[in-house]
């Protein structure tokens, strides 16, 4: 084999596993959806994650893939509609089916984000016209402008591995679907003021932290498209070290600002550094990511608190980290992203305010996240809008107190487990007549 | 005879079990139950927003006993079960009109 051949294979292989990585976050957002929402509503959520990615990948096939990275003009694709008509290799190295596999585990990542902030309440057959309408349009169009070579590339936009493209999108359609869905019942008591619905399992919810955090090592690190070494594994470092200093700064101000370090919110903290890190993993040095991690776990405090002072309830905070923290992640590309590393990444753009770049960078940074915020707020709301009118997008009251699990599938997530003293210790009203 | 009925934290049930094997008690019933006393529940913290517990988790233990004994079991119990910090339960003793083996048909005493 000649070297090319050989660079080739290990290219493929690489992009490969890494989008296995990325699809095992399907996993990730699941447990921690689950853990951090009820008992009584557990099943529901799960099998929206399963059905949100099984309809994903199937619209990508026909017609997203073709909409994102299709030849067209800078606004769609309309080439490659069931991957017809590709040429081999596609994009570097890559065939056509290893960069599908990649990018369909990122279109997927964007869909599942909205189901955490919509728990709880959500009709299931609305949540699955969503699911077909993010993965099939509002995602792949906002996906060309940039990754499919369209004009927020043209503009010198910086998104390496998706803050924006993927976090943010999916983060502001969560944000209109909790706004138009509406609070869960008992979620704000009559004096306005929020009270706890606490999560019914941690540990469930912390093990979809590690498994995103680790599944985060497939999204950066694979976005190069390539074995490229070493930029493949400086972008895992400034990763890891983002994801550190959310968590740690996180915990610090819930510690000293509610007596207690939280643990739910902490988990918010890692994945809000994770979320911020990657507009800019191969653009910026370690110490810059340690600051990108650390102000987006203190961000995402704020963001949580705001959202729920504007009675917007987001079970799992999945508005604050992935559209704030997205939003903020790819401002700070525009402060952070050293010239000599924006340079070696070959994308465009230039270094930031903090390299005495002036405000270019952060000027195309803006103008990339509010064309993602604007675009993708307007169709869902469209979305959210049309469905509510349609079928409705929200279960009865007397669903909701029943459960998701039983109500909409027939079959509490819990089988046989008798619910004891530890499942309606919280505030909401439990009536007597709740079934499981 | 007498029943006698205690709520007490739930990790003090070990100890109290004990004392009351010590005191003779043959047998006893557990449930695990949720209530309220003079504290009215008490606050927690969750992502930052405050939310009440109003019912707190407790243990129930119900043990019949002969009435010359009522007064040493209470004792047992309540000696084992203080904690002296607020919600550590209370004991209350009912009079029993009757008491069956189910097995052997006994009755009264016979069947304690």
């Amino acid at each position: 084999m000649s070297g090319d051949e050989v660079k080739a294979l290990l290219d493929n292989t690489f992009v490969l596993v890494a989008a296995v990585l990325v699809i095992f976050m399907q996993a990730g957002f699941a447990m921690v959806e689950a853990g951090l929402t009820r008992a009584r509503d557990a099943g529901n959520i799960v099998m929206k994650n399963l059905m949100d990615f099984a309809i994903g990948v199937v619209m990508f096939f026909l017609v997203g893939f073709a909409f994102m990275f299709g030849t067209g003009n800078d606004w769609i694709g309309w080439k490659g509609f069931g991957l017809g008509g590709l040429s081999d290799p596609f994009v570097f190295n890559l065939s056509p089916a290893t960069f599908f596999i990649f990018q369909v585990a990122f279109a997927a990542t964007a869909a599942t984000i909205v189901s955490g902030a919509m728990a709880g309440r959500t009709k299931f057959k609305a949540y699955v016209v969503y699911s077909v309408v993010i993965s099939a349009v509002i995602y792949p169009i906002f996906g060309h402008w940039m990754w499919g070579g369209g004009w927020l590339f043209q503009k010198q936009f910086l998104d390496f591995a998706g803050s924006t493209v993927v976090h943010a999108t999916g983060g502001w359609a969560a944000l209109m679907g909790a706004l138009l869905v509406g609070p869960r019942l008992g979620r704000y008591g009559a004096d306005g003021k929020p009270r706890a619905l606490p999560g019914h399992s941690i540990p469930m919810a912390m093990l979809g932290v590690f498994i995103l955090w680790v599944g985060w090592y497939g999204f950066n690190p694979g976005s190069q498209l390539g074995a490229d070494f070493p930029i493949v594994a400086d972008v895992a470092l400034t990763t890891t070290l983002a994801a550190g200093a959310g968590a740690i700064v996180t915990m610090a101000l819930m510690w000293v600002t509610s007596g207690k370090p939280d643990i739910s919110m902490t988990m918010n903290g890692a994945l809000a550094g994770l979320v911020a890190i990657t507009a800019g993993c191969v653009f910026v040095y370690p110490w810059a990511a340690l600051f990108i991690g650390a102000i987006a776990g203190a961000v995402v405090v704020g963001a949580v608190r705001f959202f729920d002072r504007l009675k917007i309830d987001d079970p799992v905070g999945a508005i604050s980290v992935h559209g704030v923290c997205g939003l903020l992640g790819t401002l700070l590309v525009g402060v952070f992203a050293a010239p000599a590393l924006v340079e070696r990444a070959a994308l465009g753009g230039s270094g930031g305010l903090w390299y005495g770049e002036g405000f270019t960078q952060l000027g195309r940074q803006a103008l990339g996240s509010g064309a993602n915020l604007v675009w993708v707020m307007a169709t869902a709301f469209i979305l959210f809008s049309v469905i509510k009118k349609v079928m409705g997008l929200r279960v009865t009251d007397e669903e909701q107190l029943a459960g998701l699990d039983v109500a909409e599938h027939g079959a509490p997530g819990y089988g046989e487990m008798v619910f004891g003293a530890a499942t309606h210790t919280a505030a909401a009203p439990v009536p007597a007549t709740t079934s499981v | 005879m007498k029943m006698i009925t205690a709520v007490i934290k739930p990790h003090k049930l070990d100890e109290v079990k004990e004392a009351l094997t010590a005191a003779g008690v043959q047998g006893l019933t557990v449930s695990d139950v949720r209530g309220f006393g003079r504290q009215r529940g008490h606050t927690e913290t969750y992502r930052g927003a405050e939310y009440t517990v109003d019912f707190l988790p407790k243990v129930m233990v119900e043990v019949v006993v002969g009435d010359a004994q009522a007064d040493q079991v209470v004792g047992a119990i309540s000696d084992a079960a203080n904690s002296g910090k607020i919600g550590d339960g209370k004991i209350w003793v009912t009079s029993v009109d009757q008491i069956t083996r189910i097995r052997t048909g006994e009755q009264g005493n016979e069947a304690l």
